[in-house]
């Protein structure tokens, strides 16, 4: 414990009054603690004082206000997978648009109205002899800009050590099964870029409009580990 | 200025980092393997200066390397062609004999 809140006897918003019967199972203990789920913001740990500290110091001098970072980290939560969907259906039904993705990422992007800010991205098209899938075997780099907050899992340490090692074994594991003749090709995110797969249109979308086709297409599958389907 | 052009065979180095701490962006599972040059990324500043909070002056050249899943795991279970792409800074890469193997 680093709070002390419980050492001042702090009683959790209720008294116990143990002459009677209520969902407490523990026979009277003045000493007694409930057990509860401890709280995610009660421990000053030394990055979180770092940055509370550097946070005020920024705000003194000047450099930023408070409703700047606010503002910042409401942007942050914004972004979705749903803005990467649009770039997908997009490049599916405009073959001059997926030309000027694929060669500049940033400009093409912004033409659908999403700004990715200093990200450098590649974008990766599957096609029927390549399926790519990305991972950052050393931490977590993932392409927020577009796709927002990254899954757990592609943070595990599980997914990064094994889709280098095994891709296809981890692929099957997500419901992906890829042919054994086409080209299974891993990306390891390791320094500066950022990585997009853009998925092939799944056969009888045809005449489907460009926002049915945005809502096919799912987070996982501008990661890699699936294909869209219908 | 880019030592290496797209289609290059190039070797990872072998060497573990000097004394730690150290801050590397090279996995280990890369070291000591021979790919081909898919692309030059650019120059970025150093990751194992800035780490150090350092300004990671001058920048480095940045590659993606292409690997061939069946030379970096010899028990690899998969596709002939199944491939790694990874990010490569200049200094950790040497020009590699021969050039078998696929171009990129």
């Amino acid at each position: 414990m680093s709070t002390g809140h419980d050492d001042q006897g702090h009683d959790h918003g209720h008294h116990h009054h143990h002459d009677h019967d209520h969902d407490h199972l523990h026979p009277y203990d003045p000493e007694h603690h409930h057990p509860h789920r401890a709280d995610q913001d009660d421990s000053m740990t030394y990055y979180r004082l770092m940055e509370e500290a550097v946070r005020e110091l920024m705000i003194d001098k000047g450099l930023v206000t408070a409703d700047d970072i606010r503002a910042e980290i409401e942007a942050m939560d914004a972004r979705s997978p749903a803005n990467g969907a649009l770039v997908v259906a997009r490049a599916w039904t405009d073959p001059e648009f997926k030309k000027r993705l694929i060669a500049s990422p940033k400009e093409a992007i912004a033409e659908v109205g999403h700004d990715i800010g200093p990200m450098k991205l590649i974008v990766l098209e599957n096609t029927p002899e390549v399926h790519n899938v990305v991972v950052c075997t050393l931490c977590s780099c993932y392409p927020r800009w577009i796709l927002g907050i990254p899954p757990d899992w592609y943070k595990s340490r599980s997914y990064r050590s094994r889709v280098v090692r095994e891709p296809r074994a981890v692929l099957r594991e997500f419901g992906t099964e890829i042919a054994d003749n086409r080209e299974v090709r891993v990306h390891d995110s390791t320094a500066d870029m950022r990585y997009f797969v853009l998925p092939m249109r799944p056969a009888g979308t045809d005449g489907m409009s460009e926002e049915a086709l945005a809502a096919l297409v799912h987070r996982d599958s501008m990661i890699g580990v699936t294909e869209v389907t219908v | 200025m880019a030592r290496f052009a797209v289609g290059d065979r190039v070797r990872v180095h072998k060497q573990f980092p000097p004394t730690p701490p150290s801050h590397i962006r090279t996995p280990y599972y890369v070291r000591g393997h021979a790919g081909v040059v898919e692309r030059i990324c650019g120059a970025f500043r150093n990751p194992e200066e800035l780490a150090f909070g350092r300004d990671g002056a001058p920048e480095i050249p940045l590659y993606r390397v292409r690997f061939r899943q069946k030379d970096l795991w010899s028990d690899y279970e998969g596709h002939e062609d199944d491939k790694i792409d990874i990010e490569i800074f200049e200094f950790w890469l040497d020009q590699a004999e021969g050039s078998e193997g696929e171009t990129a």
